[in-house]
């Protein structure tokens, strides 16, 4: 008798659910159906929210072309699986997975489901279905070196870094290069906190630096702990992901903003024309989007709390990189054991970068791991 | 030299600093541990603490009246988590579990109108002359409110434990609520205020993160302190100026990885990381050597649900 019941409950299970499945197909129109999954809540005034802007580009440019589905809060690892192959399966034809962590489970359900598109942002790894899309954030960063050389007293800045991975030690580099451009005796020292978001260890790492005498701080973790603290304390820092000068009106000298709405407005209208590619190629290291300030993936806050001539300088450099008149990763670069990485006259490609695992000039102490 | 000791000094601040939630969170659930209920929601008091704080601050503009919103909300999810172990006498690790998952959810939904807002911290008080002494003076008598409160709530339930008639009383509902009940003693409602008094302590300690370290609101911004704080009680054998030591050697370790990577130690920094932790469960394992040798200390009735009509 259970066995009976059972067989009958799971059999109207399925039935009911093909029958779903049948009606919301046939009478949904036609938009294109989106998904996204998010890494915290789209209020976590950082990395998600940077996201959240996006996706709410894509419905105010689509309107009703699309149907967006986004699941917030998935934790990276096997549940992230769960959600994606759930997403693929109702049938969203696109689906953007938001962190670097969901490389694998993106690829995992990619393989179940051919003819579903996927773009996994800040990945590395690329597939038939599969395309990654990221943002230079080290553009920001090497304007963050120049004004911080050039505002610096103590010659110290302190960096608050999450995870070796070659995606912030890039962004270590390219802020020192700013940093040497403008002031050779400055250098960097950097805590690595091994955490995206936790803000009483950022502030932690912030009161470390500062007590260690710098005066000028950067993060790569995504709350305002820092800039709370550096306001607190009268020392200078950037925001990171969206502008967080509310949190410290008198510190922040600029944030870098993640601008991720054209990029998926690209992705979903090559798919609904039936263009959509995963862009490789040869030295297209980072798929077919990595974008900058050129493109507007990258954007930067008001310049404040510095001097008119700073402000200036730092405008020049932020207009020469636009313009792709001046290459950040160009030789002679030097790491900071003195050894040559590039001569003159060259520059590091993009697959280089994604390969950094050293120092150079003007950072102290190793890469770890 | 005036310059080195100028950083320790900064340095001492940060230690002391990060550890008070801690030292308030342990602090209330060895009140809850010593009345025989393990309380495993004290993340999620924390967090409850964290948010109602915050949210009092900002609609209210005192600082102040932060720290009885987070006290309230702490309490108030301590008095859930009563409910049903002491009336409905649930299992008490699974319900602490739950407690704290549906903290984290709820704040995550309480605070979602807060993020991207900021509060006025508390203010440091000087005590009059003292605050004045070199070096020592800024870090024992410029502190704020809640810094202050903490010590004064370990040195009160020192004396309530060892001398007072009540305090005895929650100690032998602890150690064997069956006795205590045949000699007459409400266990359940001794029970139901150790809890709540443990649900207090971990608001105010949770409170303290966005009054006095980041005046901001961050989902799961307490980052995994409860667990800490219930380490810290076996850490310090329930004895509570123990507490005290043990919430300084996590926050030192803490602080001290830190410095470690400004300075360059060459020491890997996921090694660092770990150290605060790793420390933990060293400690851990000695003392419990030791406790199962002097099994004493440890309250017996400790995670056993009371029935009364037995």
């Amino acid at each position: 008798m259970i066995k009976f019941c059972m067989r009958f409950f799971s059999l109207m299970a399925l039935s009911s659910s093909v029958l779903f499945f049948l009606i919301t197909n046939t009478f949904a129109g036609n938009p294109t159906k989106v998904g996204f999954v998010y890494l915290h809540t789209k209020e976590d005034f950082g990395w998600t929210m940077a996201h959240e802007m996006g996706r709410q580009m894509v419905e105010k440019h689509f309107g009703k072309d699309v149907k967006v589905t986004e699941v917030n809060n998935v934790p990276e690892g096997p549940d992230s699986t769960r959600v994606i192959r759930e997403l693929a399966k109702q049938g969203n034809e696109i689906i953007f997975t938001t962190s670097f962590g969901y490389m694998e489970p993106t690829h995992k359900v990619a393989k179940e489901f051919p003819n579903v598109k996927f773009e996994h942002i800040t990945g590395y790894k690329r597939s038939k279905n599969v395309a990654t899309g990221n943002i230079r954030f080290y553009e920001g960063r090497y304007i963050q070196g120049v004004v911080a050389g050039l505002m610096t007293k103590t010659n110290k800045i302190g960096y608050i870094a999450s995870f070796p991975i070659s995606e912030v030690v890039m962004g270590i580099n390219a802020f020192a290069l700013g940093l040497r451009s403008v002031n050779k005796d400055a250098s960097i020292s950097v805590i690595w906190v091994n955490t995206w978001k936790d803000s009483v260890k950022e502030a932690d790492a912030a009161k470390v630096h500062i007590a260690e005498g710098s005066d000028v701080l950067t993060q790569h973790t995504d709350t305002p702990a820092m800039l709370q603290i550096a306001e607190k304390s009268g020392v200078l820092g950037f925001g990171q992901a969206t502008d967080m000068v509310a949190f410290a009106p008198n510190a922040q000298l600029f944030s870098s903003i993640n601008n991720w709405g054209p990029y998926y407005i690209k992705k979903i209208e090559q798919l609904r024309s039936g263009k959509w590619n995963t862009g490789d190629g040869p030295k297209h290291w980072a798929g077919n989007e990595w974008g900058g300030l050129k493109s507007g993936m990258l954007t930067i806050s008001k310049f404040q709390n510095m001097p008119n001539d700073v402000a200036q300088k730092a405008q020049k450099v932020h207009d020469e990189i636009k313009s792709g008149k001046f290459k950040i990763f160009a030789g002679p670069l030097i790491d900071n054991k003195g050894k040559e990485i590039i001569p003159a006259g060259k520059s590091l490609d993009d697959g280089a970068l994604w390969g950094m695992n050293y120092y150079l000039m003007g950072v102290n102490g190793n890469v770890p791991g | 030299m005036g310059w080195g000791l100028i950083v320790m000094e900064a340095l001492i601040l940060t230690i002391i600093a990060t550890s008070i939630p801690l030292l308030l969170a342990a602090t209330g659930e060895l009140i809850t541990e010593k009345s025989g209920v393990l309380n495993l929601g004290v993340e999620g008091m924390m967090l409850s603490g964290a948010v109602g704080a915050f949210a009092a601050v900002l609609w209210l503009g005192n600082p102040y009246y932060g720290i009885i919103a987070g006290a309230f909300c702490g309490a108030l999810m301590a008095s859930i988590f009563s409910i049903f172990i002491i009336n409905f006498m649930t299992n008490q690790v699974a319900t602490g579990l739950g407690l704290t998952i549906f903290a984290t959810g709820l704040t995550g939904l309480a605070g979602a109108p807060l993020i991207g807002k900021t509060i006025p911290s508390l203010p440091k008080i000087e005590i009059f002359l003292l605050s004045d002494i070199p070096y020592i003076g800024e870090i024992l008598f410029k502190q704020d409110f809640i810094a202050y409160l903490s010590i004064a709530i370990i040195i009160f339930i020192t004396y309530f434990l060892k001398y007072s008639k009540p305090g005895i009383v929650l100690r032998a509902v602890g150690d064997n609520h069956q006795s205590a009940h045949s000699v007459g003693y409400p266990v359940k409602k001794i029970r139901w205020y150790a809890t709540c008094f443990g649900g207090l302590c971990a608001g105010v300690g949770g409170a303290y993160i966005p009054l006095a370290l980041t005046p901001h609101w961050a989902e799961e911004m307490t980052g995994g302190r409860g667990w800490i704080a219930l380490a810290l009680v076996v850490f310090a054998s329930w004895i509570p100026w123990r507490i005290i030591i043990g919430a300084l050697i996590f926050g030192g370790i803490t602080i001290a990885q830190l410095v470690g990577q400004s300075r360059g130690w060459p020491i890997p920094s996921q090694l660092l990381s770990m150290m605060p932790y790793l420390a933990t469960i060293f400690a851990l394992t000695i003392i419990s050597g030791r406790l199962s040798k002097n099994n004493s200390v440890v309250p017996s009735s400790l995670g056993k649900p009371f029935f009364d009509n037995q």
